[in-house]
């Protein structure tokens, strides 16, 4: 795991092509600090910061060919390398290094762009290719590793965070009005779009080809899902569940190659339990597991927690994470994970990968996608639910399953049964809007947009971020099950564009921790989508088949137990007399005014009542305040005062 | 015209849940709902304003869309649960 950074055509002839790469892999150095490397030509230049996890003498990059032809700076992890490499040898090649870099190196020069889809991994690859004079830019297909552009002057710069983009003279950072609508409405900017105007993103599964002044962005794969009704998909039960769990073995046997020892985050649900579990079977060592804890019940998990470590004997270890704890890192957490949040969820994951780097470790596994690929969130049931109710209108009886989403929710189960009918009804009857599944969701977020200023809700005057995602759809997603395309939403969308970078890459690799994915295996994933929806959702039962493929590795409290998702104390972590300076100074009038991006007197009187309500803060206001002070932030670390 | 009681909850609602000092543009019949103005938790902070501001006790099942919903609505169900409830004409 490193960073990477680099040019293709820089015209930067105020700055030496070294210098400029200095500049921006000096600032990358958290997701490397091993050592960097350089390598840098008049057309092109690639520089990379490691982090050593293989082949730790002989993997230094960027790492050319044989005759200095073509030449690569990489990101990440290539799971398969070594089948791959063994396949290669077969045919004749011969390796410098035992690395997955050079296994990279030589598919390029035997198969040019189509090498990607080979790879199993985590990554982001840049290729400079002499010969054809011809940049590269890759990244994995769901979205585990980051990795940004920009053009100016004729140069196209490319680095694995923005903030190295911004070490090139002539570029800056001005946050984008239309990022900010859609992280006030799904909680991420559609890619290619970043937070920031000028500055875009490889989207997850696509490869960019740069050469003679052409830019191509394509997609290298998708996820895809079988058409509702084709029973192509139509098996027995029991094998699927065998075939499930021979391939989630081997998503993580394969994730357990290293060089340097691996660790698991452990977080008390199915997911991260399955996968210490697993690890228990496969590797012969004592499995080190590290966990967050909360000091309030609704957000604590430190018994489930606990469970495990018993029933497998684990070496763990777990780190309290306070609502002042949150508050003193989370200027940090923003200039990490570089866009708003509307959750402080990302900063107990910051604490977490700083705690498992203080104990030694740079690896760790963790259950991220399960709940995408294999339907566990409420938002799954709900929408189900919604569906089941829309059939029959007026039945007195299907709305009291309304009842059984979000238990975790405290103030939504205080609801009265008539007021939970009338918040899950709103918009049943949209059944064939294709984002149906999440449009409760998309409102709710939303709301915080009350906030916008008057500035720049004219600036947005005529946009509508939910249009644009669905003109970004698939041309067969119609074709898809209710259940599919609801996954689809989270899978192709929330996942990279939030759970994987804000909750990710970006707080791990903030402390130069890399996080790996068993259940995003590609492999894994394209298995999933085509099991029938029905075995993936029983009734309402989330995870069917996961729970019965995996059952016998886990205790039955730990099997059997509902889906409890990850949550942090929100507001509540930046008021008070604790609250950390900044906010005050953030959320004042005068700074307000003038980053103008929100309506100072709507954001004061927000702010006060916050403070009233303290730990009675409702969902719509955490999220608002959230977002707005997090946008403060982020304009203050990367617009208002660039370098701090 | 509106009447105090009508004033009141205006207020509450633009204070509270729009964050804002104009109380006098919002249609008395829209729905709270469905305009994502009140969510979750923003009727159990509905219902506590009713209860303080105007001395009343909420029933369970009175926390139904039907009394609180609209602006109208709930003037309706305070005069309905308390007669005495001042529904003078604010001029």
């Amino acid at each position: 795991m490193c960073g990477i950074a680099g040019y293709l055509a820089s015209t930067r002839s105020d700055l030496p092509a070294e210098k400029l790469l200095e500049n921006m892999i000096r600032v990358l150095a958290h997701r490397g600090p091993d050592e960097h490397g350089f390598h840098a030509e008049k057309s092109a230049g690639l520089a990379h910061t490691r982090l050593s996890i293989l082949d730790l003498a002989g993997g230094q990059q960027p790492m050319a060919n044989d005759d200095e032809t073509v030449w690569i700076s990489f990101n990440g992890e290539i799971f398969n390398y070594i089948e791959l490499r063994e396949d290669l040898k077969q045919r004749g090649y011969r390796f410098r290094t035992s690395s997955d870099t050079e296994v990279i190196l030589r598919l390029y020069e035997e198969n040019g762009a189509d090498c990607i889809k080979q790879l199993n991994g985590d990554f982001a690859i840049a290729i400079w290719d002499g010969r054809r004079k011809r940049l590269m830019l890759a990244r994995d297909r769901m979205g585990v590793r980051p990795i940004y552009f920009t053009r100016n002057e004729g140069g196209l710069y490319f680095a694995s965070e923005v903030k190295a983009l911004l070490q090139v003279p002539g570029i800056s950072a001005e946050l984008d009005p239309v990022a900010l609508d859609q992280i006030f409405t799904f909680w991420f900017p559609l890619a290619p779009r970043t937070a920031f105007k000028n500055i875009q993103e490889i989207p997850p599964a696509h490869i960019l080809l740069a050469q003679n002044g052409h830019v191509e962005l394509r997609p290298y794969w998708s996820l895809d899902y079988p058409d509702i009704g084709s029973r192509e998909d139509q098996c027995d039960e029991n094998e699927i569940a065998e075939e499930l769990r021979y391939l989630l073995e081997d998503a993580t046997r394969i994730r357990l190659r290293s060089d340097v020892p691996v660790g698991a985050y452990l977080s008390g649900g199915l997911d991260s339990s399955i996968l210490a579990a697993v690890v228990n079977e496969i590797a012969p060592d004592r499995l080190r597991t590290f966990s967050v804890t909360f000091e309030s019940n609704e957000f604590d998990e430190s018994e489930f927690q606990n469970e495990m470590v018993r029933a497998l004997g684990t070496d763990h270890e777990a780190t309290l994470c306070t609502g002042n704890d949150i508050g003193a890192i989370f200027r940090e957490v923003i200039h990490s994970t570089e866009r708003p949040v509307l959750r402080s969820a990302p900063a107990p994951l910051f604490a977490l990968s700083r705690h498992a780097r203080e104990h030694g470790f740079k690896v760790v596994l963790s259950g991220e996608g399960a709940d995408e690929v294999f339907a566990g969130y409420d938002i799954f049931k709900e929408a189900k639910l919604r569906r089941f109710c829309a059939r029959q209108p007026g039945s007195k009886f299907r709305p009291l399953l309304f009842k059984r989403l979000y238990p975790y929710l405290p103030n939504l189960q205080k609801q009265s049964q008539k007021y939970l009918e009338a918040f899950f009804k709103i918009g049943m009857g949209d059944k064939n809007d294709p984002l149906y599944s999440h449009l409760p969701r998309f409102r709710t977020t939303s709301s915080a947009k009350l906030f916008f200023s008057a500035d720049l809700k004219d600036e947005l005057k005529g946009y509508d971020a939910l249009e644009e995602l669905r003109n970004s759809l698939p041309d067969n997603f119609t074709r898809w099950h209710p259940l599919s395309q609801a996954q689809y939403l989270e899978t192709a969308h929330l996942l990279p564009g939030y759970i994987l970078s804000s909750q990710g890459d970006r707080v791990s690799m903030a402390h130069s921790i890399e996080g790996r994915y068993p259940f995003l295996d590609h492999r894994v994933v394209e298995f999933a989508a085509k099991i029938p929806p029905e075995l993936k959702m029983r009734g309402l039962h989330e995870k069917y088949i996961l729970r019965k493929a995996m059952s016998k590795l886990l205790p039955k409290e730990i099997s059997n137990r509902p889906k409890q998702p990850y949550r942090a104390p929100d507001a509540l972590s930046f008021l008070g007399d604790n609250a950390p300076d900044y906010v005050a100074e953030l959320l004042s009038e005068k700074e307000l005014a003038k980053t103008g991006y929100f309506n100072a007197k709507a954001v004061g009187k927000l702010h006060a009542k916050c403070e009233a309500r303290q730990q009675g803060t409702g969902f719509h206001d955490n999220q608002a305040f959230l977002g707005i002070l997090s946008t403060q932030l982020l304009d203050k670390e990367f617009c208002s005062n660039p370098g701090s | 015209m509106q009447t105090n009681t009508e004033h009141d909850i205006r207020v509450f609602i633009a204070k509270n849940f729009l964050f804002s000092d104009d109380f006098g543009t919002l249609d008395a019949e829209c729905s709270l709902l469905e305009t994502d103005i009140i969510n979750s938790i923003g009727v159990l902070e509905l219902v506590m304003f009713l209860e303080e501001h105007f001395n009343i006790k909420v029933k369970d099942a009175e926390v139904v869309p039907e009394n609180l919903d609209s602006i109208k609505a709930m003037v309706a169900y305070l005069q309905d649960k308390s007669p005495n409830v001042d529904v003078r004409t604010n001029v």
